[in-house]
């Protein structure tokens, strides 16, 4: 029993919290964002780390360079053992590195995704959606749409940009998927970096021994980087798995989170069938509302820092919530509508800060281009099974459903 | 906004991500460096009908690497 003139310390509450509507994030945020927009909360571990939940501290936490994305430093919040084993583990991931090497390395790839670079990529991504519509006319309603279109079309874009043959993904995709997976055995999310990882040193190496003409991005990392001694073969080795791995799940993730939304909202689709220039603002909308990367962004105080009127103390953890964030009425009103008319555009889906997604341009057209495809071939689509028999992705670190059935 | 007030558009090459939002929202201002992706003013003094798409490129700019001045 606790003596009267000890304070009782409550225990944090348990994170990851329940969705309870699964297209909404767990009903608690909107509760610490008002009571206690930084609050304790514990991990799997029985570690703690803090939530940020407001969109001003979560900008402000992935801005300030006090805030380390290294998962060596000790404090840094992990979500699941399995995360915890794979983010320890790995080497030459620049994505969880800090400014400057985190800069000297983004800077090697930053020219292949600029909004130019990846709007001539636009006709092959057209063709691709064509192709990938086409399999499913032929093959007839019900069709999953997440099989059938959102999974592959993303793994067809990164394989043809990085020169990756396609024949391979399915490893691609199952590797894609362990590591993200939260429920994984933490030796098996490990093994399925190391085997992406072996797989493309011998691709890489191949390349550096007879790179072509730099037409696609490794051949144009090895011309440009590697081969003139700028850049260290492991590094990018590291570099192509993040970009590969991030091809296969995170926009496949959000096509069909996006197309849920539009179903749920019939109104809308009819909207966006009848005019695609609504389409832009309604996949900032898609990105906003259904922020896939639901457990991101993890941080560890490197000095003692006040967000929010609270002081982070050196070496404290911090998951400055995406989704929370992009749930914030001070940013969004009526945060929990989806309204493709809504200007969204400041959403934080990519993140904030020099981490923010680097592909977010390919992102963005690949969704544009996609749900304009769908929207103009299939504008009769519609759910195939009732609402309440969807299935989700609860224990992965990218939230959507695992599968789509749709008929047309 | 008044034809007299004169907006100024200044961008810290050392700090930008790259992330081509400013490009994005105001092409005609902002473009990128084919080698790298940088920030490149296109206009460091653009007419003042401009000043909201900047603004917008200011506030999303994921590094803060840009603002605008008024005069």
């Amino acid at each position: 029993m606790t003596s009267s003139d000890q304070p009782v310390v409550p225990v944090p509450p348990a994170y990851p919290m329940k969705r309870v509507c699964p297209v909404d994030p767990p009903p608690e945020y909107a509760r610490f964002r008002d009571e206690q927009p930084l609050v304790r909360i514990r991990l799997w571990d029985g570690s703690e780390a803090w939530l940020a939940t407001r969109y001003q501290d979560v900008r402000q936490i992935l801005f300030d360079p006090r805030f380390s994305i290294m998962p060596s430093r000790p404090g840094f919040p992990f979500v699941s053992a399995s995360r915890a084993s794979m983010l320890k583990g790995e080497k030459h991931n620049f994505a969880f590195m800090d400014p400057p090497e985190h800069t000297g390395l983004r800077r090697k790839l930053t020219g292949m995704f600029t909004v130019k670079k990846v709007a001539e990529m636009g006709p092959a991504i057209e063709r691709i959606v064509k192709d990938l519509i086409d399999a499913m006319e032929a093959s007839g309603p019900p069709t999953d749409l997440v099989a059938a279109f959102a999974l592959p079309l993303p793994s067809l874009v990164i394989a043809d940009l990085l020169g990756v043959p396609y024949e391979d993904h399915s490893v691609f995709q199952e590797c894609a998927r362990q590591r993200v997976d939260l429920t994984v055995a933490p030796e098996v999310s490990l093994a399925a970096g190391d085997r992406i990882f072996d797989y493309l040193d011998g691709l890489l190496r191949r390349i550096e021994a007879d790179p072509g003409d730099g037409s696609t991005l490794l051949s144009r990392l090895a011309i440009e980087h590697i081969l003139p001694g700028h850049l260290a073969h492991e590094d990018a080795v590291g570099m192509a798995r993040v970009l590969l791995l991030a091809g296969h799940d995170t926009t496949a993730t959000q096509i069909g989170a996006g197309m849920l939304a539009l179903l749920q909202n019939p109104r809308q689709l009819q909207e966006l069938i009848a005019d695609d220039a609504l389409i832009p603002g309604a996949v900032e909308e898609m990105l906003r509302y259904a922020t896939i990367a639901h457990h991101n962004a993890p941080r560890v105080a490197t000095e003692d820092v006040e967000i929010g009127g609270q002081t982070i103390r050196a070496g404290e953890g911090v998951l400055a919530s995406l989704p929370a964030a992009n749930r914030d009425p001070a940013a969004f009103p009526d945060p929990d509508r989806f309204d493709v008319h809504r200007r969204a555009q400041h959403h934080v889906a990519f993140a904030f800060g020099p981490h923010q997604c680097l592909g977010q341009a390919l992102a963005r057209l690949e969704l544009q281009i996609a749900f304009r495809g769908l929207l103009k071939r299939l504008p009769s689509l519609r759910l195939a099974v009732p609402e309440d028999q969807l299935r989700f992705k609860h224990e992965s670190m990218t939230f959507g459903v695992l599968a789509l059935p749709v008929e047309w | 906004m008044s034809d007299d007030v004169k907006i100024r558009v200044l961008v810290n090459r050392d700090v930008c991500v790259s992330a081509g939002q400013c490009t994005r929202v105001a092409p005609e201002v902002f473009d990128q460096d084919d080698e790298d992706g940088l920030v490149v003013v296109r206009q460091e003094y653009p007419g003042s009908e401009l000043a909201t798409r900047v603004e917008e490129a200011v506030r999303l700019c994921p590094a803060r690497a840009i603002a605008m001045e008024r005069s």
